[in-house]
């Protein structure tokens, strides 16, 4: 087992790591405001951000329990039909979506 | 782009407003949390099962407070790997937050030491959220709730993860879809608040190509590739319209937000 004292140098070099990459674009954009590009990125980025998060944490969903690629496009289409059906009601749709991938997975 | 409600006065119904708000953002961080709770609850099955104490799941959700991060650090301080390994590994997973900043509501939260850690805790599911509700419906507060109550989830599920280790076997496969699921509504939220096709598209070439180049990258690698793709966008749109109107000339659907922010940028 790894000393105690390895274990807090780790936490707190990740920890300065993990903040600066947080805080530092903050700083930057904060000089650059008024900038056009900026506030067009602003603007653009949300849905593209968002949509490649879905699709890189169905990958990462799909490679923790192996051979279930179908039963997660299949919960992933339920999931946005409740969504749309059921008035968007965000933990509805996810809880529903959830509920049938982990269904499928363990009893198939 | 930097809007600005009016700075509220001060009014009798301030505390419950504040409240309210407090509510909304608990209850906007419930979805997330079925997502990162067992996440959370992996990870200190994992600490333990490595043969780590138990109390890093914890230090991890405090410290580090990155999901996918944590869980590979895991195995590398198991490895007892050498920290300028754990340093790179650290930028390139993380790099992604970079490109968050652009479009994080952090100036609705208006206390420095609020500020400070609403930048700390600026993780995956609470950006989504968070840059997911509607201009009006955000404020400092609730986002602050959704934020804490997030990292309580790592942290409580860590915490759960260690005390399940010594008396489960495995707990119930397939849980972690939660966060696809979250992640595949927000897209269609902020489709809905924004009919941003020509992104959703770059978006979904980008990340078809990272899937196809690296696989075990993918995420950074299909981040850098969309941030490519609207630095051209941004060119092309610039040459096109040169300046009349390039700015909202696609976002008609609930322009007075973005139409009269426009310029009006200021610290």
């Amino acid at each position: 087992m790894p000393s105690t004292s390895y274990l807090l140098g780790v936490l707190a070099l990740v920890f300065s790591l993990t903040l600066a990459l947080r805080a530092v674009p903050f700083a930057v954009l904060r000089t650059l405001r008024g900038s056009v590009i900026v506030q067009r990125l602003a603007v653009w980025m949300p849905v593209g951000i968002m949509a490649i998060l879905a699709v890189t944490s169905l990958r990462s969903t799909v490679v923790a329990v192996p051979g279930t690629l179908h039963w997660a496009l299949l919960a992933v289409a339920v999931t946005v039909g409740v969504h749309l059906a059921a008035g968007r009601r965000t933990i509805l749709s996810v809880g529903i979506g959830t509920a049938v991938y982990v269904v499928l997975v363990n009893a198939w | 782009m930097t809007p600005h409600l009016p700075t509220p006065t001060l009014q009798p119904e301030e505390h419950t407003t504040r409240r309210r708000q407090l509510a909304a953002g608990v209850r906007d961080s419930f979805s997330a949390g079925l997502g990162i709770l067992p996440l959370g609850i992996a990870l200190g099955l994992l600490v333990v099962q490595a043969g780590l104490p138990w109390w890093l799941a914890p230090a991890l959700a405090v410290a580090v407070f990155a999901g996918s991060l944590e869980l590979l650090l895991v195995g590398m301080i198991a490895a007892a790997t050498p920290p300028a390994a754990i340093a790179l590994t650290t930028l390139a997973v993380n790099f992604r937050h970079v490109f968050y900043a652009f479009s994080f509501p952090l100036h609705l939260v208006r206390n420095r030491f609020a500020k400070a850690y609403s930048v700390y805790a600026m993780i995956d599911e609470a950006y989504a959220v968070a840059a997911a509700l509607p201009e009006a419906e955000r404020s400092g507060p609730r986002l602050l709730a959704l934020q804490v109550s997030c990292q309580l989830y790592w942290a409580g599920g860590g915490l759960v993860g260690v005390a399940l280790a010594t008396a489960l076997p495995a707990p119930v496969e397939g849980l972690e879809f939660a966060l696809c699921a979250l992640f595949t509504v927000l897209t269609l939220d902020a489709l809905h608040a924004r009919r941003e096709i020509p992104s959703l598209l770059l978006a979904g070439v980008s990340v078809t190509a990272a899937l196809l180049l690296t696989p075990g990258a993918a995420l950074l690698t299909a981040l850098l590739l969309f941030a490519v793709l609207l630095l051209l966008r941004h060119a092309l749109a610039g040459h096109a319209a040169d300046g009349e109107d390039g700015e909202d000339g696609e976002d008609g659907e609930d322009g007075q937000d973005t139409g009269t922010t426009g310029g009006a940028a200021h610290a």
